[in-house]
């Protein structure tokens, strides 16, 4: 693994990586089945399953079902791979995830994309804030913000060979490139996108990239911000949560989530119980998404490098 | 169907409906109504029509079970205790802690049950995907389900019903415990779902509707189920909730159901009696 990150943006959009990857893994794996809700060409994979008609089951606009054949085709002995935007991935059928998947024991990787803001101009039906609080309370899951097409190609890989079950979610865009290509980023492990020593920035998916130019902004004012990639949400590495706030002193948490449930308040378990220092967040208040392109959405809900540095600096204050 | 495997039938239906009393009368309460409703269903599918092996539970071949009302799962423990899948005498630890008997099937914790259900609707989609499944690793076994008239008020159900369908899925039998109640009182108040029939066919299954009290009926039906084809086959059973103990079958309520030590002498001793009338 190697951390390149320049500012600039991978030139491959998520949805096309899926596409390729997706195929990819099936090809090396025949146990590998990948599912979706009548949402195929959003991501690129409506040829592979032409060609593949044994290997890509459509399931039509019912979701519940859906994740239901995946858990019965686990149980066949396969390693499913289920497809459809987050909040369909998430609210719509989250007692089958949590039953026919957890509590029975089927292992199946669900893909959530455009999570919260990513979900632009589909708007704030399609665009969950909540996805992360829901998955994490199912006991045993492994929970993924994706940072860029690298280590979603990575944790991908990971995933469908992982017991339990596992949700991964991403924008269907592009993202700021982070991680070198053919990195492979192990789950469960924080990393260390920049070091500092005077506050950590703990972020995840999207807000990595404003997290690291906030970073950049704070050394311009004399703070040296450590900045720590959270992509794996569950199980958290407490260990490098632990660490940073030691060596920091103070703690800001990113996340286009809302402020409840989600890797705030994953991090400030291990705060409370191991190392309690002053902790904010930029994530959102408690709303409800809305239609919008990026940019905006992410001034609307306070989600941008700006809002970052204000949070870092609130946070000095009650070191 | 000759006389003797008949009454062999009848038999493992009635020794189903002794064991589900059993395990129940030990707690003192369970899902006794919707237990001895599919008793007749169980002992045909165990007593003639799965091919499967108590001994190796897991064997991949095997046909699976998948009963989505979860709250059968005593007559399912009754019928795997008698035909050897664990001891009889566990069926006393129906909802002690730390059982393996649950009050709702769950495939991680009992030999032979093939799937964990509980949640209403959740196994449909669940045992459509594992006839897909099996069909696409080449197996030549075959899904049962075990659906609740209630059940089917679950959209899911619908959803699931319209996968099989849409994708072939010849491998599953869907069997619908039409019992005519559901846990507030009869369906037709509750929530009246109209032609079963009518409905099944139209989601595209090869149905029929037969008396599920009537074990050489419902193996006449299940035999015509290994024919293949293109559709998934759907048999609606008409039963009875508490089929088999005339006080149940008369109570008010018969979900979930208390039973007495005197009720259970006098239960037992019926179907004991009707037992030996059967074997001579």
């Amino acid at each position: 693994m190697k951390i390149v990150y320049n500012g600039e943006m991978d030139s491959r959009l998520c949805k096309a990586v899926l596409g390729e990857t997706i195929p990819a893994i099936a090809a090396e794996d025949p146990d590998v089945i990948y599912l979706d809700a009548d949402l195929m060409s959003c991501i690129g994979t409506g040829k592979f399953a032409a060609a593949h008609p044994d290997r890509a089951i459509n399931c039509g606009i019912a979701e519940a079902n859906m994740i239901g054949v995946a858990c019965g085709l686990a149980s066949a002995g396969f390693k499913p791979i289920v497809h459809t935007f987050g909040p369909f991935a998430s609210r719509r059928c989250y007692d089958q995830a949590f039953l026919s998947g957890g509590y029975a024991k089927n292992d199946i990787t669900i893909i959530g994309t455009d999570p919260g803001v990513t979900a632009t101009l589909n708007g704030g039906t399609h665009m969950p804030f909540e996805d992360v609080a829901l998955y994490r309370a199912l006991p045993g899951s492994t929970v993924i913000d994706v940072t860029d097409p690298n280590l979603l190609i990575s944790v991908l890989r990971q995933c469908v060979n992982r017991p339990g079950v596992k949700y991964i979610r991403v924008g269907r865009k592009k993202y700021a490139k982070v991680y070198e290509d053919g990195s492979e980023i192990p789950i469960g492990k924080a990393v260390t996108l920049r070091e500092g020593k005077d506050v950590t920035i703990f972020a995840a998916g999207v807000l990595v990239h404003e997290a690291l130019q906030a970073a950049a902004q704070l050394e311009e004012k004399g703070i040296d911000a450590a900045v720590l990639d959270m992509f794996t949400i569950k199980p958290l590495d407490a260990d490098a949560v632990e660490a940073y706030a030691r060596k920091t002193g103070a703690v800001v948490v990113a996340e286009n989530h809302n402020r409840n449930g989600g890797l705030y308040d994953a991090i400030n378990q291990v705060l409370a119980e191991r190392c309690p220092v002053p902790s904010c967040c930029v994530a959102v208040e408690d709303a409800f998404g809305e239609v919008g392109p990026q940019d905006y959405l992410q001034q609307r809900f306070g989600l941008t490098a700006a809002h970052i540095v204000e949070q870092v600096e609130a946070v000095l204050r009650r070191k | 169907m000759e006389q003797t495997k008949k009454h062999e039938l009848q038999a493992l239906a009635i020794r189903i409906r002794l064991a589900a009393l059993e395990a129940i009368h030990s707690l003192g309460s369970g899902h006794l109504g919707g237990a001895l409703s599919i008793a007749d269903v169980l002992a045909v599918l165990y007593g003639e029509e799965m091919n499967i092996d108590p001994a190796n539970p897991q064997w991949p071949e095997r046909d699976k079970l998948v009963c989505s009302k979860g709250h059968a799962g005593p007559a399912v423990y009754g019928t795997l205790a008698v035909k050897g899948y664990f001891p009889y005498e566990e069926l006393h630890t129906l909802n002690r802690p730390g059982t393996r008997l649950p009050s709702h099937c769950d495939r991680n914790k009992t030999p032979g049950v093939d799937m964990t259900t509980g949640s209403l609707g959740q196994g449909t989609s669940l045992a459509a995907g594992m006839a897909l499944g099996d069909r696409l690793k080449g197996r030549k076994n075959r899904v049962f389900l075990i659906v609740g008239d209630g059940e089917t008020n679950e959209g899911q159900v619908w959803e699931a019903m319209a996968f099989a369908s849409a994708k072939k899925l010849s491998n599953l039998v869907v069997l619908l415990d039409w019992n005519k109640r559901q846990l507030d009182g009869w369906t037709q108040n509750v929530f009246p779902m109209g032609d079963y029939v009518a409905k099944f066919q139209a989601f595209g299954f090869d149905t029929c509707k037969v008396d599920g009290g009537d074990v050489e009926a419902i193996a006449a039906a299940l035999a015509r189920t290994r024919n293949g084809g293109d559709k998934p086959y759907a048999i609606i059973l008409d039963t009875v909730k508490g089929a088999g103990i005339p006080e149940v079958e008369q109570m008010a309520m018969n979900h979930s159901v208390t039973v007495n030590d005197e009720q259970y002498d006098r239960w037992t001793a019926q179907l004991n009696a009707e037992l030996a009338a059967l074997e001579g």
